[in-house]
């Protein structure tokens, strides 16, 4: 029989709610995380801040420029090419023959002037110009773990084509980076007295202490047909060998200058000095030149200007540009953040597209 | 009961319920006496809803325990429609139809059923569901496909860069070939005189060109793919944790369900919209009637929903969902066939409770005394119009695939049901043949207005046709969904001629489908007519304000559905879609030659009023600024002679002079057609959103699909690629996530491109120093983890968090979605821009320390630090200039990684066995090197810093216009999370 009646109603939503009750609700929980509100700054380019960034770069730069520059003023450098005058006048027309021979002598005198006072200590330095040790052939060409101990003696897979003696027994130090070391030698004098230099300290202490062992000894080096440059006294373990472990550590760039050795004394203004060169490291076969380098040091390093004249540019375009956009700002400033501006309150008909 | 296992199709199985099926099986016989079995095809289609299937009569009481059964099934071959299923099976000489009624398909679960028989007839791959696996179509993001052309361009440039560096060493090795030999650092000859490792200068140079593409490689930012990746999870993660675009009501998160076009969302132009279920609720209301030409409108009454209920067997059973009744309807229908008017009450509410295929399910309550009916259905529709008839007292109780029976005012009554056509989208009616308790057979027809004017007799009762006819003009025009209803008394003839034809007609297995069309259509004519219902299809919650915010946001909305006409138009109106100052373009034709004609006149037209406003396009903008905005309403019928041929062109003219397009009454597939026109004739972006199994074709053919999750199944979801609970979260969605989306896609993949470049350009320099032999001066240890851990991170944390405006401006000011669709974040002009900047940043990095150390004494490790540390810190830097909020986890990541990369270059110094043994703690204590370091990324920082600041101020986009607003606009548009900003940020810059 059919009945009707209002309490018969509540039937639908009673379901509802023991329905909704039962299931977990997945809503995201609120989270500033996950809603991306997380407290943030917001910067924007203000025209403020913009001129007060470039007053600020230029007011920390000048002044950098500028004890750079005097830094780089005040190191007294002397650089004397020799690798042309060295060579006899008879060579000139064939000078890889001159330095490839074994009879020629290749003493040779050179005498310069001291510029200004020179504080000791007075770095030497040797310069090679067009000298490529950063050639993919040549930087590979070393084996560190023959270097660092006795043990690796025989690891010499990295070292083509200097790696063996005719023979088949391996060269120590191998490679190419140690067969080309440089053997010029410098003495110095003044006014006949003997300049001592020191060639103590010139290589990395971190080198000397693990990258070349004490116990590893020079070994068939410098045996071969080809002679690439200095021999090693083969009683001196390789982390005595300063001059190696300095060439060993392959310049960046094809002009690059290496520690020869340290003058300890003050040199002074006016002195002069007479180097006798033995010019022996060969350059001639690929037009590289030699320099002798006598420099003092500041601490900006030697002397380079380019620092100091780079900083000072940057830093005046920094002023010049934060005086511009104060002009700019002046003549023509727009107020942030107006509607008005907006495009399509700029333009009623609303954006082309 | 014993299980048996099947071994091959053919096999008899048995199943037990609630287990899930392993292939497609035509039911036997079930537990129910009647041959019922309900399953559900969750895993099928998504549809949480029972749906019932049916065992052969002649089948029903076959065991194959205790008897042999032989029988001969013959299908049709495997295919994918999960809908249709043709076969016919011999059982004792005769020959049964059989049909998508009689099938189980695999991956559905009994339920409510305690067991069935039946013979698998597909398995394995040749079920539907595996045919229909093939998954949606992969789509591809536009960024990503602009930024494949970028990455071609950066190929040139790396085979470029790897051919100078081949010419030029071509160029040295010829001008040297005679030294090579005692080139200190060449030395071809090794000690027995032979050339080490040296070929020919052919070789050498092709060695030399293939070891610059291994240098430079980077230069192809495979790592951004990985970045982008991660990012657009990271991205995935916020969208679907955000609380605005979480459904209360259907309890569902946002959900992305592909998860590589992210940042397409902030670039849609156009949306194609379904109506039903995504505009609306499709939650159906019952709303008014109208029997035998009266109009019974039972919201006018405003009477309090009442439950109805009817004993059976001491338990009151009353249906799930109460809805309104008219009083003055209510005492007719109870005073039964006592009058005329009381007789077509009956036979109207008799339709309505047996024309449908709902099944009723009684299922206990919390009260033992009671029961509650629940309807279940695939339509909505046919849904409300028998919870309806329950509360007007034509209560179903029970449907078998036989017989129904119907409390009818608290007596019980048994239709046998005879036959049954189901609905289909060529007729769109259905109707029921009912044998009733008097002998009687009665067809009963219910279907949409158009398709039943057409077949009822119009020589009866035309004042009661004409006033349900304007009842039906005032329903729809109140956006009401009508359906006609109307019936006829069979003869004994009539009925055997149709009974005859209707079996020949089911147990065909060729045809079928048109067969039985035929048959329904003899039938179906001749009707009376008693009356219309209508239901009210509620708009979902903010549709109107989400359609004005993408009108302004500069989208372009066009609805299609398959509703009628007038529906359409009325939804329209109540969604904001049309206003009265829009001047509506209307297309209804029947031939190609008229359409042509009036798209032709229709283009005319708009050009006029285009003109006339002196306004050539109204894409953006306020609707006030273009006085005159053109609505096309096209319908179904026009679109198919337009679709698919020359006419096409011409549709896609005029419909891009319209500021709203609403197509009616169209199919599944014209809906995938529209957009295909779109799509195919313009670059604009394209999404599509809606719920139901006739969108999905739709939602897979645009760039976005968005899926619903709503009444209409799962379907839409299954093959959308982003789904949500209402349309109202479109407007977060695109405007706020789509916006951020891409704008930080956009932004990471320039600076990627730049991250890279910019390390490939520093080592391409310094290979112009080393006689072009391709070293580096940075330790390969370094190059490695430039991408990977230097640089790395920031990008996708910024890319993960990074927000250029907050959500409360995009939301204020739509229009900012035009940055997206203006490709105002990622185009070439701002990829050769970046290139120039790397370019220059490069430059500046590297020849800033070359000048300065050169001719000294630094070795090539340290250089090398010194490049490694400058380009870090630079590209940081470079984004930390381009990050617009700094949130602390921005600062941990960007400073964290400069931290990062010193630590990592301390600690591969300090390893002996590398060459760069302590170079930097040695080079460190020089001022040269932190001078070069601070100089070349100053340097490198000052042209791009300029640019972007003259850019922001002088010629701003409106993107930072917002952004200033935001920070110092005046206060009474800042809000209170702004005011804490500012708070937070202490003194104010400015």
């Amino acid at each position: 029989m059919s009945s009707r009646g209002a309490a018969s109603s509540s039937g639908g939503p009673q379901l509802g709610t023991s329905d909704s009750s039962k299931r977990i609700s997945k809503k995201p929980k609120y989270s500033r995380f996950t809603q991306q509100e997380l407290p943030a700054c917001k910067p924007i380019l203000t025209p403020g801040w913009v001129i007060a960034t470039f007053i600020a770069v230029g007011i920390v730069f000048i002044p950098i420029g500028l004890a750079s520059l005097f830094a780089s003023q005040r190191v007294v450098e002397i650089v004397h090419r020799y690798d042309e005058e060295c060579v006899p006048p008879i060579f000139s027309g064939d000078q890889l023959a001159f330095i490839q021979s074994s009879i020629t002598n290749k003493t040779c005198t050179k005498n310069f002037t001291v510029p200004k006072q020179m504080k000791g200590p007075v770095y030497v330095y040797y310069q090679l110009d067009n000298f490529y040790q950063n050639h993919r052939r040549y930087v590979k060409s070393r084996s560190d773990k023959q270097l660092r101990s006795k043990a690796g003696e025989l690891d010499i897979s990295t070292c083509k084509p200097e790696a063996t003696t005719g023979n088949n027994s391996p060269i120590v130090p191998c490679g190419l980076i140690a067969w080309s070391l440089f053997n010029d030698t410098y003495g110095f004098s003044v006014k006949n007295k003997v300049l001592n230099v020191s060639k103590k300290n010139i290589a990395w202490k971190s080198d000397q202490e693990h990258k070349f062992g004490s116990d590893v000894y020079p070994k068939n080096f410098q045996s071969g047909g080809l002679i690439g440059g200095g021999k090693l006294n083969a009683s001196i373990p390789l982390s005595e060998q300063e001059d190696l472990i300095v060439w060993m550590r392959t310049a960046a760039l094809p002009t690059f200058r290496k520690l020869y050795g340290k003058i300890e004394t003050d040199l002074e203004a006016n002195d002069e000095i007479t180097v006798v060169i033995q010019n022996n490291y060969n350059t001639y076969s690929f037009g590289g030149r030699k320099r002798l380098v006598l420099s003092t040091t500041s601490w900006i390093g030697g002397k380079n200007d380019f620092l100091g004249i780079a900083y000072l540019t940057v830093g005046g375009f920094c002023i010049f540009l934060a005086i511009g956009f104060l002009l700019l700002y002046v003549i023509k400033p727009r107020p942030l953040g107006d509607p008005a501006f907006l495009s399509w309150n700029r333009n009623p008909s609303g954006i082309m597209n | 009961m014993p299980m048996r296992t099947i071994d091959g199709i053919g096999q008899t199985e048995l199943r037990i319920t609630g287990e899930t099926l392993p292939c497609d099986m035509v039911l036997l016989s079930t537990s129910d006496p009647t041959g019922v079995a309900y399953v559900q095809t969750v895993n099928l289609d998504g549809e949480s809803n029972l749906k019932t299937r049916y065992a052969k009569q002649e089948t029903l009481f076959k065991m194959p325990e205790k008897e042999k059964v032989t029988g001969l099934i013959k299908c049709e071959k495997p295919n994918r429609n999960i809908y249709g299923f043709h076969a016919n099976m011999e059982v004792d000489g005769k020959r049964l139809s059989l049909g998508p009624s009689n099938i189980i398909l695999r991956g559905c679960e009994l339920k409510n059923t305690e067991w069935g028989i039946g013979v698998a007839v597909y398995a394995g791959r040749e079920t539907k569901a595996m045919l229909n696996n093939s998954g949606a179509p992969s789509k591809r993001s536009r960024l990503e496909t602009h930024m494949n052309i970028e990455i071609i361009i950066l190929s040139l440039f790396l085979i470029t860069l790897c051919t100078i560096v081949s010419a030029c060493a071509l160029a040295w090795l010829l001008r040297h070939k005679n030294e090579l030999n005692y080139l200190p650092y060449y030395r071809k000859k090794d000690s027995a005189g032979e050339d080490y490792n040296y070929y020919n200068v052919g070789l050498e140079i092709l060695f030399t060109f293939l070891m610059s593409v291994i240098v430079f490689q980077i230069m192809i930012p495979i790592s951004l793919y990985i970045s982008m990746e991660l990012v657009r999870v990271g991205q995935a993660y916020f969208m679907i944790r955000d609380t605005k675009m979480y459904d209360e009501a259907s309890n569902s998160r946002f959900q992305c369900r592909s998860l590589n076009i992210n940042e397409d969302l902030g670039q849609i132009k156009y949306v194609f919209s379904d109506k039903t279920g995504t505009l609306t609720e499709n939650k159906m209301e019952f709303q008014r009637v109208s029997i035998w030409g009266v109009d019974y409108s039972g919201a006018k009454s405003q009477i309090e929903p009442v439950g109805y209920s009817v004993q059976v067997e001491g338990k009151v059973i009353k249906p799930k969902m109460n809805v309104k009744t008219d009083p003055e309807l209510l005492q007719l229908s109870e005073r039964r066939n006592d009058t005329k008017e009381g007789r077509h009450v009956y036979d109207f509410f008799l339709a309505l409770a047996a024309c449908n295929t709902i099944v009723p399910l009684v299922t206990d309550t919390s009260d033992p005394t009671e029961k509650m009916i629940d309807y279940q259905g695939e339509s909505p529709d046919e849904q409300a119009l028998v919870y309806a008839a329950a509360a007007y007292g034509f209560m179903l109780i029970e449907r078998t695939s036989g017989y129904i029976v119907i409390d009818i005012q608290g007596e019980r009554q048994r239709f046998n049901v005879l036959g049954l056509h189901e609905f289909d989208s060529d007729r769109k009616r259905m109707s029921v043949i009912l044998g009733c308790p008097d002998k009687s057979v009665k067809v009963f027809v219910k279907g949409a207005d158009t398709s039943m004017f057409g077949v009822i007799d119009k020589s009866l009762n035309m004042n009661i046709l004409r006033a349900t006819e304007s009842h039906l003009h005032d329903y729809s025009s109140l956006g009401l969904r009508t359906l006609v209803v109307g019936m006829r008394q069979l003869s004994a003839s009539e009925f055997e001629r149709w009974h005859s034809s209707f079996e020949e007609a089911s147990t065909a297995v060729i045809g079928r489908a048109a067969l039985l069309r035929k048959v329904a259509s003899a039938v179906e004519n001749n009707l009376c007519i008693l009356g219309a219902s209508a239901i009210e299809d509620k708009l979902q919650q903010g549709v109107p304000e989400a359609i004005e915010s993408l009108r302004i946001a500069g989208v372009k909305v066009w609805v299609l559905t398959g509703d009628k006409q007038e529906t359409a138009i009325s939804i329209g109106y109540s969604s904001k879609l049309l206003t009265s100052k829009m001047t509506q373009i209307v297309i209804n034709n029947n031939s190609k030659e008229s359409c042509r004609k009036s798209l032709e006149d229709a283009i005319v037209m708009s050009k006029k009023l285009m003109t006339v406003n002196g306004v050539t396009d109204n894409t953006g903008g306020s609707s006030e600024a273009s006085p005159t905005p053109v609505a096309l309403i096209i319908d179904g019928t026009s679109l198919v002679y337009i679709l698919d041929s020359e006419l096409e062109e011409q549709l896609f003219q005029l419909a891009s002079k319209c500021s709203v397009v609403l197509c009616c009454r169209v199919a599944p597939l014209q809906k995938a057609g529209i957009v295909a026109l779109v799509k195919n004739r313009t670059a604009d972006m394209t999404l599509a959103i809606g719920d139901g199994a006739n969108d999905v074709s739709m939602i897979q053919m645009a760039d976005v699909g968005i899926g619903i999750s709503g009444q209409e199944g799962r379907q839409a979801v299954m093959a959308s690629d982003f789904a949500m609970g209402q349309f109202r979260f479109l407007v977060h969605l695109l405007l706020v996530h789509g916006h951020w989306n891409y704008q930080r896609m956009g932004y990471m993949i320039l600076y990627n491109f730049y991250r890279n470049a910019v390390m490939v350009f520093l080592l391409f320099w310094f290979v112009l120093c080393t006689a072009f032999t391709l070293t580096t001066a940075i330790s390969e240890w370094s190059s490695m983890l430039y991408s990977i851990i230097y640089t790395s991170l920031p990008t996708i944390v910024v890319g993960i968090l990074d927000k250029d405006l907050s959500r409360r401006t995009l939301l204020k000011y739509p229009q900012l979605y035009g940055a997206g669709q203006r490709h105002e974040c990622y185009n070439a002009k701002l990829f050769w821009l970046t290139m120039v900047d790397t370019l220059w940043q490069s430059a500046a990095i590297f020849f800033i320390p070359l000048l300065a150390y050169w001719g000294s004494s630094i070795d090539i490790s340290s250089l090398g630090d010194l490049w490694i540390l400058a380009v870090v810190i630079l590209v940081n830097l470079h984004l930390a200039i381009d990050v617009i909020r700094w949130t602390w986890t921005t600062h941990a990541v960007i400073w964290g990684s400069i931290i990062a990369t010193f630590i990592c270059v301390t600690v591969i110094d300090a390893l002996p066995s590398l060459i760069g043994y302590w170079a930097i703690f040695d080079v460190a204590k020089t001022a040269t090197f932190w001078l070069c370091l601070l100089a070349s990324v100053i340097v490198g920082l000052i042209p791009r810093f300029v640019v972007k600041y003259l850019y922001q101020y002088y010629s701003p986009c409106d993107v930072q216009i917002a952004r200033e607003a935001e920070k110092f606009g005046n206060l009474r548009e800042v809000g209170d999370v702004q005011i804490e900003m500012s708070a937070i940020l202490g003194p104010q810059r400015r």
